[in-house]
């Protein structure tokens, strides 16, 4: 028996390290698949382990942990296998949500069944609450990305007084529960009250800021999972808890960083709040194009940058584009793209994209980079982007995204903006690039758009 | 206020490992280029599944009648086990066309 103990001890530490060996070689990109599988592997092992540790007294009850590991593997497995790439942002929005009510049902479990000293009862309830806001605040990301709710539906007026009143009565509720006792009652309570602020807390958060919000969930799971390791005595646990929760926050500050936003501003401002002087178009007219004259832009042009936005995902337009791109690359014309760090709705969403497109990865230029080659572009290609672009963040104190840093598309020599109709960003902001005496709009679905100018470009 | 202080000297061992883990945490994680966010994120995802060890340690330890336990517990169990499965799978799935495009 004690070797037994030994060994589960022994697999527990070596899950641990590959969790950190498997995060280190995420990192890069040569590795990262690799880094994966580590993980992977390190997950697996910690699992062999808790099955195997003949330390855990009890029922046994392995018919009932098979089933759900079965269940369970097969709703993953096949989730993933089928999920279209362009829903990527929802799919780990809804994997998220899961792994924290995971974290809430069992702090729910610990505090009503087992007599807790107060570390224990502080911790437990700690973890139930990240657990329930990763939940339901996962769950509404979801649902917003997938398009099933939008913003208008879910935000109430006066929400972020709303917000932090809730806040507050949910740490006050908590301080009465470690300091004067729990009831059933009392942590269902609380229970309700912690997913209700989920779903508030996530509620007036969109467009633009949604990279932020969902790193963050990210983080929260990750830190209810360590605080249930605290429960449990699990080092493992903590240790896989600790390194997602401390990767979250990573993530989550160079998102806020690359949109010039403190993380408060974010969670508490919102965009909805500002942005009055901006949105008025003052009478200007912006000037349209067709695919004909755009094509023949294009074709006769040395070097087009595209910049994708969330719009592309929207349209599905990635193999479109780079159909368009080997099109003009044969044609003699240079094709670059510029991926600001919050286009699209998660950390990264450009890049999974036009990596499924095929794009290859020199192609794609970073801010700075596309900001310093712009001015040496001759044709810029917006492609259902807006925020990021926009000349406000530059020019306009007034403006709610005044001193993000933004792609200078109008420092190149001309700028088609693909785009369904006039109707401002995400964030609600009027976005003057489209009254630029350099822009020409493109109105229209982007794949469609797209697909046209490509048979334009083959007919010249 | 006394019993929370126990509670430290208690688990003195796990502070110690928790402030060290959220420091090679920052460090193993800081600079990753912008082309792996999404993969990062979603493989870390996955790790935060890791939960699934508590649900298992929960129903292996309750009695065999106690319902309550068993089935939150393997709700749990359920839950878990589709972050762990679909958050590594999907994350392999972005990284091979990443890795596609490299040849």
């Amino acid at each position: 028996m004690i070797i037994q103990n030994t060994l589960v001890d022994i697999a527990y530490l070596i899950g641990a390290i590959s969790f950190v060996w498997g995060l280190r070689l995420l990192g890069s990109p040569d590795t990262a698949r690799k880094g994966n599988s580590y993980a992977a592997f390190g997950m697996g092992l910690g699992i062999l382990a808790v099955l195997l540790d003949p330390r855990i007294l009890g029922g046994g009850n392995y018919l009932w942990i098979g089933g759900g590991m079965i269940v369970g593997s097969l709703i993953g497995w096949l989730t993933a296998k089928k999920i279209q790439m362009t829903a990527m942002p929802q799919m780990v929005s809804i994997f998220n949500g899961l792994g924290g009510a995971c974290a809430a049902i069992l702090s729910m479990v610990e505090l009503m069944t087992q007599d807790l000293d107060k570390g224990g009862l502080v911790i437990s309830l700690f973890a139930l609450l990240i657990g329930a806001i990763a939940f339901t605040g996962s769950l509404l990301a979801y649902l917003k990305l997938d398009g099933k709710v939008w913003d208008s539906q879910v935000t109430w007026p006066k929400h972020n007084i709303i917000n932090q009143v809730l806040l507050l009565l949910t740490i006050a509720f908590f301080i009465y529960l470690v300091a004067v006792g729990h009831t059933t009652g009392l942590l269902i309570g609380f229970l309700v009250l912690s997913l209700f602020y989920g779903w508030s807390f996530v509620a007036p958060i969109g467009g633009a800021d949604m990279p932020v919000v969902i790193s963050l969930l990210n983080s929260f799971t990750g830190i209810s999972a360590a605080a249930a390791g605290l429960i449990y005595g699990s080092n493992f646990m903590l240790v896989g808890g600790i390194l997602v929760g401390a990767s979250g926050t990573i993530l989550t500050v160079l998102m806020c960083q690359a949109m010039n936003r403190s993380l408060f501003n974010v969670l508490i401002g919102g965009f909805s709040a500002a942005g009055g002087a901006a949105a008025t178009d003052g009478g200007q007219v912006a000037k349209s194009t067709t695919a004909i004259d755009s094509a023949i832009l294009l074709n006769y042009s040395s070097s087009v940058m595209f910049v994708p936005g969330y719009g592309l995902a929207v349209a599905q337009a990635q193999k479109a584009l780079k159909e368009l791109d080997d099109l003009l690359e044969s044609n003699g014309v240079e094709v670059k793209y510029a991926i600001h760090p919050v286009a699209g709705r998660m950390p990264g969403h450009m890049n999974v994209l036009l990596a499924e497109a095929d794009v290859p990865y020199p192609k794609l230029l970073d801010l700075d980079d596309a900001n310093a080659a712009l001015p040496s572009t001759d044709v810029v290609v917006i492609v259902g982007a807006n925020d990021v672009v926009n000349p406000a963040a530059n020019d306009d104190p007034s403006s709610s995204i005044y001193g993000m840093p933004v792609l200078n598309v109008w420092e190149a020599k001309h700028v088609i903006v693909m785009k369904r109709s006039m109707s401002p960003g995400y964030a609600g902001i009027q976005n003057q690039l489209f009254f630029h005496e350099k822009t020409k709009m493109f109105f229209g679905d982007a794949k469609d758009s797209i697909q046209k100018l490509t048979s334009e470009v083959k007919n010249l | 206020m006394e019993s929370f202080m126990q509670f430290i000297s208690d688990n003195l061992l796990m502070i110690y490992l928790l402030i060290f883990t959220v420091i090679l945490g920052f460090e193993v994680i800081s600079k990753v280029p912008t082309v792996l966010h999404t993969p990062l994120m979603s493989g870390a995802n996955a790790i935060s599944g890791v939960i699934i060890i508590g649900a298992i340690i929960l129903i292996r330890r309750s009695a065999s009648d106690d319902l309550f336990s068993l089935i939150l517990g393997s709700v749990a169990i359920t839950l878990g086990m589709i972050n762990v499965v679909g958050g590594f799978a999907v994350t392999d799935r972005m990284l091979e066309m990443f890795k596609k495009k490299k040849k």
